[in-house]
């Protein structure tokens, strides 16, 4: 290692030790608010670092680091999803009684988890980064503690989640034991010895991978733990954790083991279609809009997943992988805005949860009640948002690498989707009632600029598209 | 004599599925815990033997890897199993579900 290995992975760094150094700053701080104004400002310095300074794509610390144009696509959006959630959490606390200063050091933590997920050419690195975001995440879960639901919540995801790395590792030391290297493109490069100990390995790293971005059928946990954990918590993790999953499956599954497609892509083509069609369905006869919203989380999982098997062919490749970053861009606006909306509705002791409570927004509160309709329209992937450009190319690369089967349920199940996240619209608009919400600056501006940003992206995805088509390539690795 | 590594990764496989067993089947949080360990210091004895047998030492490094961060997890789990059992009074996984739908 050299000081100039240290470079690329500057916003990393920053985001790091920003988190350890507010550990000790918030004893000195009394008005928790500082502190969270402090966080915001680490991720901010580290996103101007990001974008300010780009550096050529280039492998450091002897291979286990890549920064390449991928990680920094990934990691301008994990800080941008931070600096919403941390938009959405301070009021948040301040109101359910639960303003601890440990939240932002754990969410910046958990932040530099991700992204070093999306930095890791090793698997060392991605078994490291995903302990780093997972840790920080089981505490965020059970913050509301005493609140039994969210112990509850917090309990579970961290039993299957050290479950879930449980596979992940045995599936690691199966693929060294198959290759005799843990490096990405050494793996890449050693297919020849151990065919089947690498197959076991690769599906084991799959499963362990499955559960963090919660595909079925390892998405047990997600309802459970959304509904129970603090809302704004959710709001950041069901982004940014999904994120962070995807990062490590595209990286180590096109990058390490291409050879192997003809295995794996059959297996990541059921998964894929499972995720749809379970989440899809499971998320109608939901009453309570976190779990609603957790099934939406595991449907649009499956079709992030569809790049994965589309990836599997050379040609398709660099295609399937912006759609699915340009995806990961849209799901981060709409998703979260439709979670700080959640927020704005929920009132102390888990009133305001239901879809019913959300009868008569539109008279209360029309810019909410727009903002709403927006994001469910973007989940549902109708146009002018975002979310019909971000599906428009993830079908259109499951066409390219001949997956006709895959994009048809892709379709029928987006259809059936919109069902669910229309229903909201019509409580908001077509039934009377008085829901009480909660109106506070960052909040509103947060949801002002989520649902901006899905209007807008979704008419001009230009830009943002260019940047994920650059950021494809999965650097030096291919 | 040495041992062939064939035998040593089978060990690490029966280790690896009682582990897995342990989590699905039975249901105090802190067995099932130790259940993950299991499957944890499974991997870790399959790192070993293939690195013994491939003579490459990042198999031993990622060991240490493995152990420091189920020590993390070890404090991090206890610390939540424990406020659940002062507020419950139990760690049954079956009576911790109020959670449904």
């Amino acid at each position: 290692m050299s000081p100039a290995d240290l470079a690329p992975i500057s916003a990393l760094l920053i985001v790091a030790l920003w988190a350890i150094a507010l550990l000790i700053v918030d004893l000195f701080v009394h008005r928790k608010g500082a502190t969270a104004l402090i966080a915001a400002a680490g991720l901010l310095f580290a996103l101007s670092v990001l974008i300010l300074r780009p550096g050529s794509p280039q492998t450091v610390f002897g291979g286990m680091i890549v920064a390449d144009t991928y990680a920094r696509f990934l990691q301008g959006v994990f800080l941008l999803t931070g600096l919403a959630a941390i938009a959405v959490a301070h009021d948040y606390l301040s109101r359910m009684g639960i303003e601890r200063g440990e939240y932002y050091p754990l969410l910046l933590f958990t932040i530099s988890g991700m992204m070093l997920m999306s930095l890791a050419g090793d698997l060392i690195v991605v078994f490291v980064a995903l302990e780093l975001l997972s840790l920080p995440l089981y505490v965020l879960a059970g913050f509301a503690r005493p609140r039994p639901e969210s112990e509850e919540s917090a309990m579970k995801y961290f039993l299957l989640g050290a479950f879930a790395s449980g596979f992940l590792v045995y599936g690691i030391a199966l693929v060294f034991g198959a290759t005799g290297t843990t490096n990405l493109a050494g793996v890449a490069a050693e297919l020849s010895g151990g065919a089947g100990l690498l197959r076991v390995g690769a599906i084991l790293v799959l499963v362990g991978l499955g559960f963090k971005v919660a595909a079925v059928p390892f998405h047990m946990w997600t309802p459970d733990v959304y509904q129970g954990a603090p809302s704004a918590v959710v709001a950041f993790m069901s982004v940014g954790a999904k994120a962070g999953g995807f990062a490590a499956l595209l990286r180590v599954f096109i990058a390490a083991l291409p050879d192997l497609a003809a295995a794996w892509a059959p297996l990541t083509i059921a998964l894929a279609a499972l995720t749809m069609a379970w989440g899809n369905i499971a998320a109608i006869v939901q009453g309570n809009i976190k779990r609603m919203l957790a099934y939406s989380s595991i449907a649009h999982a499956g079709y992030i997943f569809m790049a994965l098997p589309a990836a599997s062919l050379p040609a398709v490749a660099p295609g399937a992988v912006s759609a699915a970053l340009f995806y990961l861009f849209a799901y981060l606006f709409s998703n979260l805005g439709a979670w700080a909306v959640v927020v704005a509705v929920e009132r102390m002791e888990g009133g305001g949860l239901q879809i019913d409570d959300y009868a008569g927004l539109s008279r209360r509160r029309p810019g909410l009640a727009l903002a709403m309709a927006l994001f469910m329209l973007s989940l549902t992937g109708l146009p002018p948002t975002v979310g019909f450009v971000a599906k428009f190319f993830i079908f259109r690369a499951a066409l390219d690498a001949g997956q006709l089967g895959l994009a048809v349920v892709g379709v029928v199940t987006s259809v059936i989707s919109a069902y669910y996240y229309l229903r909201v619209v019509v409580v908001m608009y077509m039934r009377s009632g008085e829901p009480e919400t909660r109106s506070e600056g960052w909040l509103n501006a947060t949801i002002g600029v989520t649902a901006l940003a899905t209007f807008v992206f979704g008419i001009l995805p230009g830009p943002i598209l260019t940047l994920a088509e650059n950021s494809a390539i999965l650097g030096v690795l291919r | 004599m040495t041992v062939p590594v064939e035998y040593v990764i089978a060990l690490s496989g029966v280790l690896f599925v009682l582990g897995v067993l342990g989590v699905l089947v039975r249901r105090n949080a802190i067995v099932m815990f130790m259940s993950v360990e299991l499957m944890l210091n499974a991997a870790n004895l399959a790192f070993i033997a293939f690195a013994r047998a491939r003579l490459a030492l990042s198999g031993q490094v990622f060991v240490f890897f493995v152990i420091a961060v189920a020590a993390a997890e070890v404090a991090v789990g206890l610390a939540l199993l424990v406020s659940i059992f002062r507020s419950r009074h139990s760690i049954d996984v079956d009576q911790v579900s109020s959670l449904k739908g």
